[in-house]
């Protein structure tokens, strides 16, 4: 699978509590968690994401709650993959088992700013940014991983092997 | 090469002899937990899957963190949770008035034990491993498989030795050695790993230490942490687990990527200062702080002796004028006992509320939300930026002995300062 698209950048340790305030947890509609996506460290995001755009962030990201309101507001976006220099771990099982990928690439991460335009080939998880030139390779799912995302999802993939 | 006691018991669970670090395994599990915000997206995913509840004597659900309902929303999301368990037999739901906040309340009634592996849909679930049992948070999808399947995948993690050494001092708290822990490593210091705390120090901390010890393993970016059963585990599990435990050792070859060591005698009580829990300051190094809440409770330090400690801090003395200050106990049954020895009165009289067990404004939900520009000292487990109200607001997390300090003081302080 191809994406293109244009970068959401966002640094280290970005929580849960800042992707997904909790006072908007009384819901678990997606589109209603989407629409305050990120609003405590950015009113913009929610109003001009684009479907397509990617998000990009530092280390350490998701960190916090278990909250899976977290990734499925950002996939609720519109945003079909995440990048960071690395996850933190609930988040990153949250995102597979949800359908959203998420690529980590280390302190490659660094030469990602705002704006930039970035090609992703998901199955060799290989990142182009076309507006730099720089390729980046990122390391692949682990195993059965592979064939979670591959299902869309952990809910499809265990009713396949039911 | 042998393994650590996460490895071994994770291993006991997926029917294998033996497993190392980055082994994807499949593991049952013997408890599944979820709350009033994760147990709904939890049903929804489990009913997708089509199958029953693999085992209704396992699953607890624990409506703690928006309850009493504090809106019309979340009376919906609470009563998803009622119903179900209604129609699903559910054994361990609990009802307003009898419910605590769950990693409280879940050992408290014995449902967790040495050598269990648990999991639950809030990342304080690796509060348990202090009963020398494997458990950690995931999301609402893994908790609806779970709920079906009774099992769920495990990358096995590698560990960090935790060597805690020394003779506590009196005014350190559980809290003041993981706060100086994590100062010490950082929020991802322990990122896909498990913190295996081990030492002759161990036999210093009490069970309420251990709990807010491994309540906040994950606030290092731990999988889990865990503590070796010993004497005071066994008082502890003693007339409340009735199932079947397993007590699990370390094997003395295991391997361990480093080791951290912790002389408790050298501890002084810190603060954790905004945004992040690894911002640990010793009390008493930095200038005036001035507070306008304190809130005492939640599942890192609601436990009776958190009280007891706040209680025997703030007798004879009144609330600073300034001061809002709020304690929640964590379970009925703490909530009892602090009214049978007295401190529930100490409190009321020196000015604080005391409110029924509820997660309420350790999360930003209600009970205490904080306004733009407002500090508020909390013995809760997070300080990220808007956690408890406004973005501009700032909380300080600190263990009870210096919350109920600065509760006095009007300032962020030192138990020693209110004598
Ligand atoms: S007390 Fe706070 S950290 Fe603990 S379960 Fe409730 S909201 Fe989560």
């Amino acid at each position: 699978m191809k994406i293109e698209g244009k970068v959401w950048r966002y640094g280290d340790n970005i929580d849960t509590d800042v992707i997904i305030p909790a006072r908007y947890l009384n819901s678990f509609d997606p589109q209603e968690l989407a629409s305050h996506c990120m609003v405590d460290i950015d009113e913009t995001f929610s109003h001009e994401v684009q479907t397509g755009d990617i998000m990009v962030g530092g280390k350490n990201f998701g960190c916090g709650s278990s909250r899976e309101h977290a990734p499925i507001a950002i996939k609720a976006s519109g945003i079909p993959v995440i990048i960071a220099a690395s996850f933190a771990r609930i988040f990153y099982r949250n995102s597979i088992n949800v359908g959203l990928p998420v690529l980590e690439i280390g302190s490659d991460v660094e030469k990602i700013k705002a704006g930039h335009i970035l090609r992703i080939d998901l199955t060799a998880g290989c990142i182009e940014n076309s507006t730099t030139g720089d390729i980046f390779q990122a390391a692949p799912l682990p195993g059965f991983i592979q064939d979670i995302a591959r299902a869309g999802g952990l809910i499809e993939y265990v009713k396949e092997k039911k | 090469m042998g393994m650590t006691m996460t490895q071994k018991i994770l291993a006991r669970h997926a029917g294998l002899d033996f497993v190392k670090a980055g082994d994807l395994i499949n593991c049952k599990l013997d408890m599944v937990l979820a709350n009033d915000i994760t147990a709904p997206p939890s049903i929804a995913e489990y009913k997708k899957i089509g199958r029953p509840v693999f085992d209704c004597t396992k699953v607890a659900l624990v409506p703690d963190h928006f309850i009493p309902n504090k809106d019309i929303k979340s009376a919906g999301l609470a009563k998803i949770v009622r119903d179900f368990a209604r129609e699903n037999n559910i054994q361990h739901y609990y009802e307003v008035g009898r419910v605590g906040i769950e990693h409280v309340l879940l050992p408290e009634q014995g449902l967790v034990a040495p050598g269990m592996v648990t999991i639950g849909a809030d990342s304080h679930t690796c509060t348990y491993g202090a009963l020398g049992g494997f458990s950690t948070g995931v999301g609402s999808t893994d908790l609806g498989v779970a709920m079906a399947t009774g099992e769920a995948w495990f990358k096995v993690p590698e560990a960090i030795k935790v060597n805690i050494t020394g003779k506590k001092p009196d005014d350190i708290t559980g809290k003041d050695v993981m706060l100086t822990l994590i100062g010490m490593i950082g929020v991802d210091g322990a990122l896909y790993q498990s913190l295996e705390f081990m030492g002759s120090g161990i036999a210093e901390l009490s069970m309420t230490d251990r709990f807010t010890i491994a309540n906040m393993a994950i606030e290092a970016g731990a999988k889990n942490g865990i503590f070796p059963v010993d004497d005071q585990t066994m008082q502890y599990i003693k007339n409340r687990v009735t199932t079947p435990y397993d007590i699990v050792t370390a094997d003395d070859d295991a391997s361990y990527r480093r080791v951290v060591s912790i002389n408790l005698e050298e501890l002084k009580p810190v603060v954790a200062f905004p945004h992040l829990p690894e911002n640990t300051k010793v009390v008493g190094t930095f200038g005036d702080i001035k507070i306008d809440q304190v809130v005492i409770g939640s599942c890192t330090n609601g436990r009776i002796e958190d009280l007891k400690i706040a209680a025997s801090i703030m007798q004879g003395h009144t609330i600073h004028p300034d001061v809002r200050c709020i304690i929640i106990p964590g379970s009925q049954k703490i909530y009892m006992e602090a009214m049978e020895k007295g401190y529930i009165k100490i409190f009321i009289e020196s000015g604080a509320a005391v409110s029924t067990p509820t997660c309420g404004p350790c999360l930003g939900g209600y009970m205490g939300i904080l306004a733009a520009g407002e500090k508020c000292v909390s013995t809760t487990n997070r300080n990220f930026r808007g956690r408890m109200g406004h973005v501009d607001s700032e909380v300080y997390l600190a263990g009870p002995q210096v919350a109920a300090a600065s509760a006095i003081l009007g300032k962020i302080a030192a138990p020693k300062e209110v004598y």
